[in-house]
């Protein structure tokens, strides 16, 4: 078996959460990398693509009509090149979840979303109702397309392989959708999906200045990716990028600090496999604190940056 | 412009659900069952272009059981116009789903279709782009800003590193994410006036759509439970134990 694997990049670099979904398909097959992008993104790319241990093939598609990734043309690309792959493999990220779907349809396929285990070529294991339930799904599908969420899979190692490099003969077009603009505020911290250390903060910093005033100096000492709750996102203390949970970033740090976060289910649902969670909160009865490894009760304005302070 | 506006009848956001003891799904009967929160954004929207004079008509459909038109009629509370129910068993795939809804468009014939970006049960997040590829039209997901702009959809969508702008071609697909709008209460004479409005019932095998599932749910489970973790006294227990027992800093 063969599969195809849709391959992202990001300013010429490979995104870990790809890496990943190569280590999902290595279980499945022999694994062909699909990189996209405007022809010398995808030069670049491709470069990259073909060191990643596992990839035992790289499909290059480098045009224009593929520099941001648009949903339309990626999925008609998928579905040209489709033939004999037995699985089509995505991550779970904002892209993956917009393009695997559509070319799903195309092909007359029930997607696989958040796959977080292989069981076989056919059986899957997925959450569902925000990761409260875990369903063992089979397809009785031909052809299998997934999206693998990153956090269950090791990212394949960027180096150790020689894959040959193919170009692609891209003739898709997009009548229908059109690229305007991107607003990515850029940051030196690492990003959330793939960060050692999230420090993340909740209802309980009770404003945007708070907010930054009280866990910058904490990530900074731990060079650590900063997250936040839904309602911190909400009530404005930080971007919508950051927000943590079911419908925002799913996370799976060394290390996550939960500062005054009280620990909705949907929030959970984000950061529950984190390896460690340390939570700081004035509430003892948090849900947060159920699922801790080390709580500390008490105000998060003298306790982080006494944190900080002795880091 | 016509909008049309799938919703779908989920346990309520609020109730944790349980696995069954043996294994074959979550337990939902008895459950409190609300329309899927992302859907009432989709609902809202719509109602909100209706409003500003962009919209003409705003149609809901559920596909689902026979109780799902009380989701309609929430629908309708909430301003949609009409709803179509379409029987089919409870909860179709988005596959199905997307085909029954294609059969609609061509039907009903609408400018633009709100959908939730996801539905709080199954999370799939899959049917608005998969509907988008069957009709081969524009889609503008996880929504938090749509503008009509010369007779094209401006959608401004949440990406992993922030935001994105995408203009569609009109027909085009808008899926909403949490942060495109508040949505609104049905207010108790808006409720009222709901159950006057029109609501259609079709079968979804008129539709002349195969509504066979393609995935088998083999077994579902609970997902692990950490271990309970212990309360430390104090900052410096706390940077002990990180340092020394768990060796993460």
């Amino acid at each position: 078996m063969t599969v195809l694997v849709l391959v992202e990049t990001e300013a010429g670099q490979i995104r870990q959460a790809s890496r990943s979904a190569i280590t999902a398909a290595t279980k499945l097959g022999d694994v062909h990398a699909l990189v996209v992008g405007n022809a010398a993104d995808a030069d670049a790319a491709a470069a990259l693509a073909a060191k990643v241990t596992g990839v035992a093939k790289v499909l290059k598609a480098g045009a224009d009509v593929l520099t941001h990734e648009l949903a339309e043309p990626v999925a008609d690309l998928i579905v040209s090149l489709a033939g004999d792959y037995s699985h089509i493999v995505a991550a779970s990220t904002a892209v993956g979840k917009n393009v695997l779907p559509r070319a799903a349809a195309l092909l007359d396929v029930q997607p696989i979303p958040d796959v977080m285990a292989v069981i076989d070529a056919d059986t899957f294991v997925r959450p569902i109702y925000a990761g409260n339930a875990l369903a063992t799904v089979k397809s009785s599908d031909a052809k299998k397309v997934l999206t693998v969420r990153a956090t269950s899979f090791d990212p394949a190692p960027a180096e150790g392989g020689s894959a040959a490099i193919d170009a692609v003969n891209v003739t898709v077009q997009d009548t229908v959708s059109r690229f305007v603009s991107e607003h990515t505020p850029t940051s030196d911290r690492p990003e959330l999906e793939s960060a050692r250390v999230i420090v993340s903060g909740g209802r309980g910093l009770g404003s945007a200045e708070n907010f930054q005033s009280v866990l910058t100096p904490l990530a900074d000492k731990l060079g650590a990716a900063i997250g936040a709750s839904r309602v911190a996102v909400d009530s404005g203390y930080a971007e919508n990028d950051c927000q943590v949970g079911q419908t925002g970033k799913i996370v799976a740090p060394e290390l996550y600090i939960a500062v005054g976060i009280s620990g909705a289910i949907q929030h959970l649902a984000g950061m529950k496999d984190s390896k460690v969670i340390v939570a700081i909160n004035k509430d003892a009865d948090a849900p947060m604190l159920q699922v801790a490894d080390y709580a500390l009760v008490g105000d998060l304005f003298e306790a982080v940056p006494e944190l900080a302070k002795a880091l | 412009m016509k909008i049309l506006v799938p919703v779908k009848r989920v346990v309520d956001y609020n109730i944790k659900v349980l696995v069954k003891s043996d294994g074959t799904g979550v337990e939902t009967a008895g459950l409190k069952m609300s329309m899927n929160p992302f859907d009432e954004i989709a609902v809202e929207e719509a109602v909100r272009l209706r409003e500003k004079g962009s919209a003409t008509e705003v149609i809901a459909v559920s596909i689902g059981v026979q109780q799902a038109q009380d989701t309609l009629r929430t629908a309708m509370a909430m301003g949609a116009d009409r709803s179509i129910l379409v029987l089919s068993e409870e909860s179709p795939e988005p596959l199905a789903v997307a085909k029954v809804l294609k059969a609609l468009v061509e039907r009903e014939k609408p400018d633009l279709v709100f959908l939730g970006k996801q539905a709080i049960d199954d999370d799939m997040n899959a049917t608005g782009q998969m509907l988008a590829g069957l009709l081969g039209w524009g889609q503008g997901t996880f929504a938090s800003k749509v503008e009509i702009v010369d007779g094209r959809a401006e959608v401004t969508r949440e990406i992993d590193g922030g935001t994105e702008t995408v203009s569609l071609a009109v027909p085009a697909i808008v899926t909403a994410d949490l942060r495109l709008n508040e949505p609104r209460y049905a207010s108790l004479p808006n409720i009222m006036k709901a159950k006057k409005k029109p609501l259609e019932t079709i079968q979804a095998a008129d539709l002349g759509v195969d509504m066979t599932r393609r995935l088998t749910t083999v077994s579902v489970a609970e997902p692990p439970v950490r271990k309970a973790g212990i309360k430390v006294g104090s900052v410096a227990e706390l940077v002990e134990k990180l340092r020394n027992e768990a060796k993460v800093i």
